[in-house]
């Protein structure tokens, strides 16, 4: 047996004249759990449609667990379990005879196939819903069905597509905290565009963008590439105040930069990157206090991995798969810097997030200290 | 093989799951009594040839309504996927489907048993014809699921699927009342193709091999059309 679970070799996808997927090759090793990371139509679903043999692609190939998609399909995919996205279930069955179904498909009779549906029961925690319909459950339910339904085979791989999306915190916890079980003795692909989910979860990270993989880091790289923490300040201010504010930031020792995030209204919000590892808050309370600014939020916010994603995400995007959404978003960019730089005193927000990174770059040349 | 009967097994069960099965079934009872009972008094003949006739039409719109969902519907809801990435054949998910409308369609057949029973209760009854006959409609119907199959997997839309099914199946019945309306140098293949040509003679008592070729050679169209459809997936 080999250490390789999935050798993904210029993997490409072509829908007529999109590319879906651009000459992919990774790598994953038995035992990691790797996080698929990607803004939505990048390409993570068509990969893991590919690997599970759903479609073929246009050009490259993959091993799972040694064997090729091309040369025995059915072994690739009993070597998977898998969950696909929005978790499709046969809604008008109950659980217990829907994964009776999915154990008399993987080929398991009688009184095997009642230890196996009982150990997955038992390891989603389904028990409580086993004999209702899977159409009266609620998201957070069907999920873990979508999940027992991968596991009862027992299989090396697991490839789930956003197994979190649509949930709410409490489900979403507690089907993590299911998955970093089941990554404890199994290969588990997941993919998701939350970034915390990454970082808690996975032993590894690949991101893709327009079809194309743009880094494949640990976690902990990935941090070092966002940079040091950031200190999320808010005052109330309007006006000349804002300026004072801004003043007084920037004056603080040991702030290397200050940018303003917030969306407007009477409260400014504004983000400080420290020079060195200190912790910023207390010398921004005691410099609020001394200039009588009205400080009413302080808070140190973790990594900014947004930014990196935005950053490997929306750079470099080749033109035959850019989609209309980004064309736009490129276009609007520009034009709201060249309207910042030409007013450069006011203090100008956007209303829209995805505005933010044209404002935020025009502050920080503003007032680099 | 086994997976075959497992799929087959699941889509009959899904049928009775929902309302689907009943209100097939109740509107094909209640057409079906209709048409036949208006008429068969007037007749004052004790045959079951007209249930057979009518029968025959009614299934026209009904073997459509009841398999535009077979891959149709679990395209749209992305089951498809869970499904095709089990270690299973696509020939399997195809064969299996269709057994599963297959037995639907069989317990349709079965609910018109009372309807020979009642008419031989009124008089003398043939039961040779009756026999001819449920085969042939039996094999009739296997035609159209198989068409309704085809048409199914060409969307994920059902309504489309249910329009194409009766769109074909239509035409093919068509051709028996229309025929004398076609030109005479190609009526010979027009009557070949029609449903009627070949049901005819099965509900007069005559089970002809060629005519259980024409029924069996569009079953076998209809499926590998829609096994290369569910195929091509994989390309697009």
């Amino acid at each position: 047996m080999t250490e390789v679970m999935i050798e993904a070799r210029h993997l490409t996808k072509r829908y007529g004249d999109v590319k879906a997927l651009d000459d992919v090759s990774f790598e994953v090793k038995k035992g990691e759990v790797l996080g698929f990371l990607g803004p939505n139509g990048a390409g993570k679903t068509t990969t893991m449609k590919i690997l599970t043999c759903f479609i073929a692609p246009t050009q490259g190939t993959a091993k799972v667990n040694g064997v090729d998609i091309f040369e025995d399909s059915l072994a690739v995919r009993s070597a998977i379990g898998y969950l696909p996205e929005s978790t499709p279930l046969y809604t008008e069955m109950m659980v217990t005879e829907y994964l009776d179904f999915v154990a008399r498909m993987r080929g398991f009779r009688g009184e095997d196939a009642r230890k196996r549906i009982a150990k997955v029961v038992d390891q989603t925690a389904l028990g409580a819903v086993f004999g209702k319909e899977i159409r009266a459950l609620s998201k957070g339910y069907r999920q873990r069905v979508g999940i027992a339904q991968a596991l009862i085979h027992e299989p090396p791989l697991l490839i789930l597509d956003e197994p979190l999306s649509g949930l709410d915190p409490n489900q979403a916890a507690e089907v993590r905290q299911l998955i970093t079980h089941l990554g404890k003795e199994r290969t588990v692909i997941l993919s998701t565009h939350n970034l915390a989910e990454v970082q808690t979860t996975c032993s590894r990270v690949l991101i893709i963008a327009n079809g194309k993989l743009v880094a494949d880091d640990t976690p902990e790289e990935l941090r070092d590439r966002a940079g040091k923490p950031r200190v999320i300040a808010t005052f109330v201010a309007e006006g000349a105040e804002l300026e004072k504010v801004r003043k007084v930031l920037a004056g603080i020792p040991g702030v290397a930069e200050v940018k303003r995030i917030d969306g407007g209204g009477t409260e400014a919000e504004y983000a400080l990157t420290a020079r060195g590892s200190d912790d910023l808050r207390p010398m921004v309370f005691r410099a609020a206090a001394k200039n009588e600014l009205n400080l009413v939020g302080l808070e140190q916010r973790g990594e900014n991995l947004e930014d990196v994603f935005r950053d490997l995400t929306m750079a470099d995007a080749p033109e035959t798969a850019k989609k209309t959404t980004s064309d736009e978003k490129k276009s609007s960019e520009p034009e709201k810097q060249k309207t910042s730089d030409a007013a450069p005193a006011k203090d100008t927000t956007s209303d829209t997030e995805d505005e933010k990174p044209a404002d935020a770059d025009k502050s920080d040349d503003e007032s680099a200290a | 093989m086994s997976n075959t009967s497992t799929i087959a097994g699941r889509q009959f069960r899904s049928y009775f799951n929902g309302a689907a099965a009943y209100i097939v079934i109740s509107i094909v009872m209640l057409a079906l009594g209709i048409l036949f009972w208006k008429t068969f008094f007037l007749y004052g003949k004790s045959t079951t040839r007209e249930m057979f006739r009518w029968l025959s039409l009614i299934l026209v719109f009904a073997a459509p309504a009841i398999s535009m969902g077979l891959l149709a519907e679990e395209k749209r809801t992305g089951t498809i996927e869970l499904l095709i990435t089990m270690p299973v054949k696509d020939s399997e998910v195809i064969l299996g489907k269709y057994i599963g409308v297959m037995g639907l369609y069989v317990v349709l057949l079965l609910l018109t048993l009372p309807y020979p029973f009642s008419v031989s209760s009124l008089g003398h009854l043939d039961w040779g014809t009756v026999i001819s006959g449920y085969v042939g409609l039996f094999l009739w119907g296997g035609a159209m699921l198989a068409i309704g199959l085809m048409a199914s997997s060409f969307t994920d839309n059902q309504l489309v699927a249910f329009f194409i099914g009766l769109a074909i199946n239509f035409s093919l019945w068509l051709i028996g009342p229309m025929l004398q309306l076609l030109p005479a140098e190609f009526a010979s293949i027009f009557q070949w193709l029609s449903f009627d040509f070949h049901f005819e003679r099965m509900q007069r008592g005559v089970i002809a091999v060629r005519d259980v070729i024409y029924f069996l050679s569009i079953v076998a169209i209809g499926l590998s059309v829609a096994f290369r459809s569910l195929e091509s997936r994989r390309w697009s």
